[in-house]
């Protein structure tokens, strides 16, 4: 690049104005990139919801209360899907965290020598990276076989509870929200542990000092102190549970009807929803399903938002 | 201060560990519960892991690689269409995502680090990496298929991209934020203008991190149904260009799963197997990589 600038004194050079400009083209050059990913997610809720906008005036505020599906009849209301997303992720959760921050306990405390213990938490990281299809696949043939005489136990022998009121006819919610517990215990475990690591060394070592036992200081110490993270790895879980697709479109049995509180019936989630219709759907239901899927894109914003606020609010500040 | 009266403690002799103290049982009780627990996270890794093996091998062979998936009913056949899909997908995703990506984790690590703007990017990018796939499936349907009319592989590269953008983004970032500042200070010392320093001194340094990243989003990416279920979507066929239905391995998975003839669903534990042992390779390989960079 030719420089016009006077050499003779060293503390007199400077960049020629075009290798200035390029310099800072490069500069707002890389913002620029940076706010258009940004941009992105808002890019995402737009587009979704202009193609929602159709049903949005035809259904309203009403589609989410009213729980019949009906492509022949033109009638589209979520209630069904949205409670099966809300159910089977409960399940998830519920399975879940305790198992989750127990498996975050045992590798973040000194039970077993790191030699061992690295690659255990190696491992269960590995679960969540098995994809979602290939759970789908195992929970049919596997799955769902083993689980089918525990929900004909728990129809014949607690019936009477609206929980267990119908056969199990194989798939069903309670196979879909025992197969997002097993996708999500990694990321709550993963989170939970680098919460409890994070926590001061002079923490553990008062309670020790004060004469608490290894799980004093778990229960009355460590939990509390990574509570924040804890909570954000369990919304981040709740968020993942909730938009998962292909595990629970195979294994929930898609029935676009609900009539019982029982988790053994078969049910759908707004996720199997779209799953199931997209690709021959035409007209309003596009519309509709697009509708649906910006239910579901706000359900995870929120989650997800509070998560971020939660872990930066509440984190140990170090 | 008088020394503690350790003869009038609640319980005489507490220094001693007794095994039958509430206490100790109470810590022993929850020191089996927890192993318990972690057995447990363990057992479905282990499961699916064993019956994808056993099940999938059979199959393993030079026909499954490289010929079109049987018609309904009969015997033999492969996935090699949806292997090559899967492959083209993933590449039109990589070739959208990775530039970005790092372009973007250039900013947020070179430029905007602590600025306001980057606090914003970074909280965009972590809220895009939590929205649900599925609903990306939907955004690329949008904006490709109904744009083109067609299910493509293009449509599904762009899905996939959106999806591995986050990843891209956040590790790029973090591998450039750990080149050491004496790199950046060294290099504008000599004179160099931050374009050169970032881009002669700074990249190269955070290569290989990055490239672990882009390999981790990669493999993800393959294994990704939802998003290619409807963009993408599925093909018997060989593919001739880009703008055309288009099979993948994932997409075939979740067909076959649901098929009831018996030579298709060995094909999908087949398909699976590919899938897992991609993914599994790569992120056994990206976790030797960081080790050895950590010593």
């Amino acid at each position: 690049m030719a420089s016009t600038t006077d050499h003779s004194s060293p503390m007199n050079r400077k960049r020629s104005a075009t290798a200035r400009s390029i310099d800072n083209g490069f500069v707002w050059g890389t913002a620029a990139v940076a706010i258009a990913v940004g941009l992105l997610l808002v890019a995402i809720a737009l587009r979704v919801g202009t193609d929602a906008l159709p049903a949005i005036q035809k259904f309203g505020l009403g589609f989410l209360v009213s729980n019949r599906w009906s492509v022949i009849d033109g009638a589209f209301g979520a209630l069904t899907q949205i409670y099966g997303t809300l159910v089977t992720s409960f399940i998830a959760l519920l399975i879940a965290v305790p198992i989750g921050v127990g498996v975050a306990i045992f590798l973040s405390e000194d039970f077993l020598p790191p030699r061992i213990k690295q690659p255990i938490v190696f491992l269960v990281e590995l679960l969540a990276a098995i994809p979602s299809v290939v759970y789908g696949l195992w929970g049919i043939f596997v799955l769902i076989p083993f689980l089918r005489p525990v929900g004909i136990w728990l129809n014949a022998n607690l019936g009477w509870i609206p929980l267990f009121s119908t056969a199990p006819a194989g798939p069903g919610i309670y196979a879909a929200g025992l197969v997002l517990a097993i996708m999500i215990l990694p990321i709550i475990a993963a989170i939970s542990r680098d919460a409890m690591v994070a926590v001061p060394a002079e923490l553990r070592q008062a309670a020790y000092g004060l004469g608490a036992t290894r799980w004093e200081t778990i229960f009355q110490i460590l939990l509390p102190a990574g509570f924040s993270g804890i909570a954000g790895g369990v919304m981040l879980a709740l968020g993942r549970a909730m938009g998962e697709t292909m595990a629970v479109t195979m294994l929930i049995g898609n029935s676009n009807t609900i009539d019982s509180f029982s988790i053994l019936s078969q049910g759908s989630t707004v996720s199997s929803l779209l799953a199931n219709q997209f690709a021959e759907a035409g007209g309003l239901q596009v519309s509709a399903l697009m509708y649906a899927a910006l239910v579901l894109f706000g359900l995870t914003l929120v989650v997800n938002v509070l998560a971020e606020i939660v872990v930066r609010r509440f984190s140990l500040k170090l | 201060m008088p020394a503690p009266d350790f003869a009038t403690a609640r319980r005489p002799g507490s220094l001693n560990r007794s095994p039958t103290s509430p206490r100790t049982l109470f810590a022993s009780a929850m020191t089996v519960l927890s192993v318990l627990f972690t057995l447990l996270a363990l057992i479905p890794l282990v499961a699916v892991l064993v019956y994808v093996v056993v099940n999938g091998l059979p199959r393993l062979d030079i026909a499954a690689f490289t010929q079109l998936p049987p018609a309904p009913g009969l015997r033999g056949g492969g996935f090699g269409n949806a292997l090559l899909g899967t492959l083209l997908t993933v590449a039109i995703a990589a070739a959208i995502s990775i530039p970005f990506g790092v372009v973007a984790a250039i900013y947020l690590s070179e430029f905007g680090r602590d600025t306001r703007l980057a606090e914003w990017v970074n909280f965009f990018t972590n809220v895009l990496s939590g929205v649900p796939s599925i609903v990306i499936g939907a955004f690329a349907y949008a904006v490709v298929v109904l744009t083109t009319g067609t299910f493509s592989a293009v449509a599904g590269g762009v899905a996939l991209a959106i999806l591995m953008l986050p990843t891209i983004v956040r590790t790029a970032a973090e591998a450039l934020e750990a080149v050491p500042n004496d790199f950046r200070q060294a290099a504008i010392g000599l004179g160099a203008t931050r374009m050169q320093t970032t881009l002669k001194i700074v990249l190269p340094a955070a290569v290989p991190a990055i490239l672990t990243g882009i390999m981790l989003a990669i493999a993800r990416a393959a294994g990704e149904t939802a998003p290619v279920l409807f963009t993408a979507s599925f093909s018997r066929y060989w593919n001739t260009t880009v703008w055309q239905p288009t099979a993948t391995l994932s997409r075939l998975v979740f067909d076959f799963a649901t098929a009831p003839y018996a030579s298709q669903q060995q094909l999908a534990w087949t398909a699976s197997l590919v899938l897992v042992a991609l993914v599994l390779v790569t992120s056994i390989l990206a976790r030797l990589v960081t080790q050895r960079r950590r010593k």
